[in-house]
């Protein structure tokens, strides 16, 4: 087969740019370690969150050593808890579930983001700095009040959320 | 030969029985283009806030499914089966086998669409028990009513019977010319079939295995993450479906067209047939942030789909190659001074070359994407209604418009009424897209949703780059006038089109290749083992994810409830919504097909 010489070079370019975008890719999870929503949780009763440990009150709580977890619940149209506060500098992990249909988890201008499936949990793990409210919403169309669809993520000093949590049980 | 014998007959005096159905399609394939165009300038104003009045923000949602489904399902589809009839039966040159099984594809596709299009805009409709607000994605456990889904159906069974006759028309030539390369068009033709086979059948076993029985309640539930999977089986090949007469019209239509001829015929073979291979084996990459699915499965889909940049960058060589050819024969000269020596006045031209230009764009915001950890940023929000506005909303749309403005004339021997307004109607196309698209990008990076008819909220405001959130929505919201002005303007000059006498001369031969057919290996040309290997493609990425979806959640759902978005019972609203629908199908084909002669 005949292949200009300059549509060869072309061709080893083109395939040099596929290699380095795969190189991006897994060196992100390789080194700075960027994980990926995955398979990590087991799958859940929909119906049954009510009778969950984790989602029957969702909520945020101390896992460890400035290690947060929280428990997130998706319906139409809205998120509980709402908002969901944790401690500045702080590592969180969001475990993420749908009551209803497919909804979206977007922390706005953050790159915490996940679809949230009825019957999956969907773990993401974030590192948050200084005090800061972001908003929360639904990036997934889920039905005819999707655009009402909101809640936020407060960031708050540590003397502040443990206030919260010591005194009325709001978050 | 065919050449010599075109120069004097068009397509039209030639195969007037083929030609009559090209027009059909094409015409069916407008009328969604118009209706697409109408919910879109409805949505572009409705979601940047600068007019809420025409529809409620419950309604978009009706508005947006129309859109999406009549743009990117109907407008794409009839398009591709009517100029793929044009190609097989110009580079074969010979006609159809039985322009009645013909007629009975276009037909039973024709029906498809009218049900699912009736049950999607009866949601408008308060007093009709009918909706599918579900989105072109119609993601479970949000149902549909069954029509959509039985629509779906039918579409595609039409589709496929249309492959068929393409390929038995191509058997039937094989006989009689047995030791001949297959010609280029058809060859194009028949590799997007094959990857279309394939990819269509796990869209259609979702809709027949699951939804379809599950929105008529014999079924309680399914399993969400299964039928997304499968949708995106469907979802990632179907791009390609939509880009493939795109880039049959760029490799045979445009180099001709540009005064020269293609580059290379191999290394178009070769890119046909990575598509055929590539094409999906990918689909997961839609769901880099599902839960359910293992980080091993999606690092898989992204090293596929990066492979799969390489036939297009292949394709923007070999074109721009061919342009500059056509060029350099009509006197170009210099590094670049070639490029005044086009015939940039053709709408044809301009329109397909600002269309790939566009695709260029397209494709670098593709690259964010498929990057699988920078997909977080930018997953669901706007940016990615952004990028492929500028693929099948451009690379696809652009260039099956300036496409008309050539083939029009050869199947209807009627000249284009004025090629002026053409030139500003692709122009105009390209300017709207350029604002829309790159506000949407720049929107998508701030964080503002795709898919919602109000996208400011009372919690928070967007952080501003690129200028601020309202800034930008002033820019879609030009763009998106822009953009349905042209497509005015598309529609208008075709039917003014219509309405000229015909005449003859209106003739175009498409010339061989630089490097031709027999420069090629003649492996390229053995559609079985592409076949093969790309089912083994899909099996290798497709069956231990479905396997494990299926051991996760269970083939028939893990207990997840069902949210209809119509009302009544599916078998009452069924049976009354049949009843009027038969007669408007029956006049509707009807009349496509008056207008079809």
């Amino acid at each position: 087969m005949h292949i200009h010489a300059y549509e060869k070079l072309w061709l080893a370019a083109s395939i040099l740019l596929i290699l380095l975008l795969i190189g991006s890719v897994t060196y992100g999870a390789v080194g700075p370690g960027v994980a990926m929503v995955s398979d990590s949780e087991q799958p859940i009763d929909a119906q049954g969150l009510d009778e969950d440990e984790r989602f029957s009150e969702p909520r945020v709580e101390q896992v460890g050593d400035n290690e947060y977890a929280a428990y997130v619940v998706a319906y139409q149209f809205g998120f509980t808890p709402d908002p969901i506060v944790v401690p500045e500098n702080s590592t969180v992990t969001f475990y993420v579930t749908s009551r209803d249909v497919i909804h979206g988890f977007e922390v706005v201008g953050t790159n915490a983001n996940t679809m949230v499936v009825p019957g999956e949990v969907s773990e993401i793990t974030v590192e948050v700095d200084g005090s800061k409210e972001y908003g929360l919403i639904c990036n997934e169309y889920c039905g005819a009040g999707h655009h009402v669809m909101e809640g936020n993520v407060n960031v708050v000093s540590q003397e502040e959320f443990e206030n919260r949590n010591s005194g009325g049980d709001d978050a | 030969m065919s050449e010599a014998i075109e120069a004097e007959q068009s397509f039209v005096d030639k195969f007037p029985d083929e030609a009559r159905i090209v027009r059909a399609a094409l015409l069916s394939s407008f009328l969604a283009l118009a209706l697409g165009a109408i919910f879109g300038i409805i949505q572009t104003l409705h979601r940047t806030g600068v007019f809420r009045g025409i529809i409620s923000s419950t309604d978009y949602y009706t508005s947006l499914t129309a859109h999406g489904v009549f743009l990117a399902i109907s407008f794409t589809t009839f398009f591709l089966v009517g100029l793929f009839t044009w190609a097989v039966t110009r580079s074969l040159d010979r006609p159809l086998i039985d322009i009645r099984i013909t007629w009975t594809w276009y037909a039973i596709m024709a029906v498809g669409m009218t049900m699912t299009g009736v049950s999607i805009l009866a949601g408008f409709v308060p007093a009709l028990d009918m909706s599918a607000d579900v989105l072109f994605t119609f993601y479970a456990p949000l149902q549909a009513h069954p029509l959509f889904y039985a629509g779906l159906a039918v579409f595609i069974v039409g589709s496929w019977i249309a492959g068929a006759d393409w390929f038995r028309t191509f058997l039937a030539w094989k006989r009689d010319h047995p030791d001949e390369r297959i010609p280029l068009q058809t060859f194009m033709v028949l590799t997007t079939m094959a990857m279309w086979y394939i990819a269509s059948s796990a869209v259609a076993a979702s809709v027949l295995i699951f939804l379809l029985p599950w929105s008529l309640g014999f079924i309680d539930q399914v399993n969400p993450t299964l039928t997304r999977t499968l949708f995106w089986f469907f979802g990632h090949p179907v791009v390609y479906f939509w880009l493939m007469p795109a880039y049959l019209l760029w490799y045979t239509v445009l180099p001709k067209i540009a005064g020269g001829r293609l580059f290379s015929d191999p290394l178009a073979r070769v890119v046909f047939v990575l598509f055929l291979l590539l094409s999906t084996p990918v689909g997961i990459h839609h769901q880099y942030l599902d839960p359910g699915i293992a980080e091993g499965f999606k690092f898989i889909s992204m090293t596929n789909t990066m492979f799969l940049l390489l036939p297009s960058l292949l394709t923007a060589f070999t074109v721009v190659a061919s342009v500059e050819y056509g060029a350099r024969q009509r006197g170009g000269t210099g590094l670049l001074g070639w490029l005044t020596d086009l015939p940039w006045r053709d709408p044809a031209f301009t329109g397909m070359m600002l269309a790939g230009l566009m695709f260029a764009a397209g494709g670098f915001s593709g690259m964010v994407n498929a990057g699988m950890n920078i997909n977080y940023m930018i997953h669901n929000t706007i940016w990615v209604p952004g990028h492929f506005h500028l693929t099948v909303g451009t690379a696809v749309a652009l260039t099956f418009m300036a496409a008309t403005y050539w083939i029009w004339p050869q199947i209807s021997n009627k000249p284009i009424f004025s090629r002026s307004i053409g030139l500003f109607q692709v122009v105009l196309w390209f300017i709207g897209m350029a604002l829309m698209s790159n506000a949407m990008h720049a929107q998508g990076i701030m964080g503002v949703p795709r898919r919602t008819a109000e996208p400011e909220y009372s919690g928070f405001d967007y952080p501003t780059m690129f200028g601020g959130f309202e800034e930008l929505n002033i820019q879609i919201a030009i763009g998106g006038t822009l953009l349905f002005v042209s497509t005015v303007l598309f529609m208008g000059n075709l039917v003014l089109t219509m309405g000229n006498p015909k005449v003859s001369g209106l003739a175009e031969s498409l010339p061989p290749a630089l490097s031709g057919p027999d420069d090629a290996p003649r492996v390229l040309d053995s559609l079985r083992l592409w076949v093969g290997i790309a089912l083994t493609l899909v099996v290798l990425a497709y069956a231990l994810p479905l396997a494990a979806i299926i051991q996760r959640g269970g083939l028939l759902g893990p207990g997840v409830g069902t949210y209809p978005v119509w009302l009544a019972p599916a078998l009452d609203a069924l049976a009354g919504a049949v009843t009027p629908l038969v007669g408007a199908v029956g006049e509707a084909t009807a009349s496509l097909v008056e207008v079809g002669r």
